[in-house]
């Protein structure tokens, strides 16, 4: 059995608004192996950006903060060390993708600049061996002309080249963990495809952990290993990747499957789940999702699930799976 | 309320046998200036001779990557960017070519969806009043009326009569994108251009949209031009295909022979990388090198030979046709 990277336990990070708190990540635990690429997957507001700010310690105080939990990482909580420790984590141990490359990146640094930052920083390298390393990495996620490349500013590049750039930054430092947040959601689907690959490629030869953040089920099922989808700041259910697929257990994830169109299996009427995501200002101790189940039975209503094994690594929150509720 | 029906329909006279819609080697070029006296210095040539054809009750599909032109197709026949060259024909009538008043009469026929709806509704117009404008001031119908049919095209858009008082903000992307369409439907018209209509929506709200315009064509006999990036929505919702690539269209086809029989490299390659939600499905992939070339500076000969994996010296050279392989399967490629 492999030894996991980083354990989550009941990570809990709340939004104060006006109108109240906003639960975002909501009692979240989760684990990922050395080697493993987790997927976690949801709509608009489930919280599975914010679980990866909060593990990168990226949560803006006051107006956000992690209000509970533990993130251990090679023996160190990193909700409980100073910030002198989690900088030299950050971006060395642990890389981070984000969506937007266009807006991560520094428009007024040459991208050689950026991308031997973190190699002097973190791998106290010079700065000509810096360069040497910047002009490997760029030529590593397949951009031709190298050379002339680092030299070149980001609005010179195109979408999903400064990808490439920032996926050459992230793995730099040989980090052991990889987050990607959404990481091909403003490409191309070609593009997109090159970069799937390139993730893939990097997971098998540096046995690199990837946290993958998507909405996309079609990019789960090409490069995740586990999958976990959260539903309004929950967890709802997590497994491994045929299985959830195959066999999805909470009506969230089996309506998820079934919206999504898929080309050569047309139905004249698509699936589609009723209803919307609740307002997180107005969430009461109840199932989540229950006014959208088709399955909804009296419980659901006032008391919440609690996310429980089911075969395998199958977990799920579900009254539905638990003995001795009444269906009806 | 007849008279008014009578006055927008008098614009144009239809020809027999037209189709909806004709699109003839449409070119729309856009000037690139530089230097101190502002001189163009090139085009980007962001539609490059597209001919399509709409009969009354199909639904098209344009499909290609960013930069592909799609959308500014979409916004050329209506005339939102002015074409450079080429026909749009509206029931064989040119709309290029005709006088401003009756370009105005045919304009609430032919409708505009857009991928975000927020930006285009105002924020300080209730949203009853943001769809039962355009009845107004096209003059389809008076003041008395106008709160009805607005009542009208919400519920056939699933929305409830209460929202008729709300401002946009009071509302989720999906419930926006119904009060666009129900905006776009009040007019009456026949032709929907759509861009990129359910992109940004969540999946369980996208399925909720696409199954409301299919249930609209059918019970309105909507013609559709759907423009998207993403096959499997145009896959669900189109009859025809059409597959574009740097403003020049590539492949057009019936829907199920398009996506049984691609023909051209770029349209296999762009279906073999469409992500599959089936993890133990093993598929043969087609990854392009490379990115899509400026537009500004396509390159010669066919526009794709600088990703394609199968380019030859010819592709290089010379242009590919735009041929008849049988079928209504029409395919621009020297190999094919």
């Amino acid at each position: 059995m492999k030894n996991n990277v980083i354990e989550i336990d009941h990570l809990s990070t709340y939004f104060y608004t006006e109108e109240g708190a906003v639960k975002a990540v909501n009692d979240v635990s989760l684990r990922i192996r050395e080697g493993e690429t987790v997927c976690i997957v949801g709509e608009s507001g489930c919280g599975k950006s914010v679980t990866a700010m909060s593990i990168m310690g990226l949560v803006e105080e006051p107006s956000g903060k992690v209000v509970d939990g533990r993130i251990h990482f090679e023996g160190r909580d990193l909700l409980r060390i100073d910030k002198h420790e989690l900088r030299q984590i950050r971006g060395n141990d642990i890389a981070m993708i984000f969506q937007e490359p266009m807006s991560s990146l520094n428009p007024v640094l040459t991208i050689g600049m950026q991308v031997m930052e973190p190699l002097m920083e973190h791998q106290k390298l010079s700065k000509k061996e810096a360069r040497k390393r910047a002009i490997e990495l760029v030529e590593l996620v397949g951009i031709s002309r190298p050379e002339q490349i680092v030299d070149s500013y980001p609005h010179e590049l195109s979408g999903g080249m400064l990808q490439r750039i920032m996926i050459a930054i992230a793995i730099s430092c040989n980090p052991k963990l990889l987050i990607a947040d959404e990481p091909t959601t403003a490409l191309d689907v070609t593009i997109q495809a090159q970069i799937l690959d390139m993730l893939r490629q990097i997971k098998e030869e540096s046995n690199t952990s990837i946290l993958l953040i998507t909405h996309d089920l079609g990019v789960v099922a090409e490069i995740a290993d586990y999958v976990i989808v959260m539903y309004s700041g929950k967890i709802v259910e997590e497994g491994d990747v045929v299985e959830l697929f195959e066999h999805p257990l909470h009506p969230y994830t089996q309506g998820l499957l079934r919206s999504k169109p898929i080309i050569g299996q047309r139905q004249d009427e698509l699936y589609s789940i009723p209803g919307q995501v609740p307002n997180p200002l107005e969430l009461k101790e109840s199932c989540y999702f229950y006014d959208r189940c088709e399955h909804c039975m009296s419980i659901c209503r006032t008391q919440q699930p609690v996310l429980h094994s089911r075969a395998g690594r199958q977990k799920v929150a579900c009254w539905l799976y638990e003995e001795g509720v009444s269906h009806g | 309320m007849a008279e008014l029906t009578i006055a927008a329909s008098e614009g144009i006279t239809p020809q027999q046998n037209a189709p909806l819609l004709e699109v003839k080697d449409l070119k729309t070029y856009f000037p690139i200036k530089s230097g101190l006296f502002n001189r163009t210095v090139g085009y980007v040539k962001a539609v490059d001779g597209i001919s399509l054809t709409l009969q009354a009750g199909e639904t098209f599909g344009l499909v290609g990557e960013s930069g592909s032109g799609k959308s500014t197709v979409g916004r050329s026949i209506i005339r939102l960017t002015e074409k450079t060259s080429g026909e749009v024909l509206y029931k064989g009538n040119d709309l290029y070519n005709m006088p401003e008043k009756e370009l105005r009469h045919l304009r609430p026929k032919m409708q505009l969806i857009f991928q975000d709806p927020y930006s285009s509704l105002n924020p300080r117009v209730r949203v009853g009043d943001a769809i039962g404008e355009a009845l107004l001031n096209h003059g389809l119908a008076p003041k008395e009326e106008t709160r009805d049919r607005v009542l009208d095209v919400l519920q056939a858009c699933g929305l409830s009569s209460y929202h008729i008082d709300r401002f946009p903000h009071e509302f989720s992307g999906g419930q926006r994108q119904r009060i666009g369409i129900a905006r776009a439907l009040i007019l009456n018209p026949d032709l929907i251009i759509a861009d990129e209509p359910v992109s940004a929506l969540d999946v369980s709200i996208q399925a909720q949209i696409i199954n409301l315009f299919r249930k609209l064509q059918m019970t309105r006999g909507l013609t559709y031009l759907f423009i998207s990036h993403d096959l499997s929505v145009v896959e669900h919702l189109c009859s025809r295909i059409g597959v574009m690539y740097l403003g020049t269209m590539m492949e057009t086809a019936p829907r199920d022979e398009l996506f049984t029989h691609p023909l051209h490299p770029y349209t296999k390659a762009l279906l073999s990388a469409v992500p599959v939600p089936i993890p133990r499905l093993k598929r043969e992939r087609i990854v392009l090198k490379g990115d899509i070339p400026n537009p500004a500076n396509p390159p010669a000969g066919c526009k794709f030979h600088t990703r394609c994996p199968y380019a030859t010296d010819i592709c290089r050279q010379l242009v590919p046709e735009f041929r008849h392989m049988g079928s209504e399967h029409y395919v621009a490629c020297h190999l094919v």
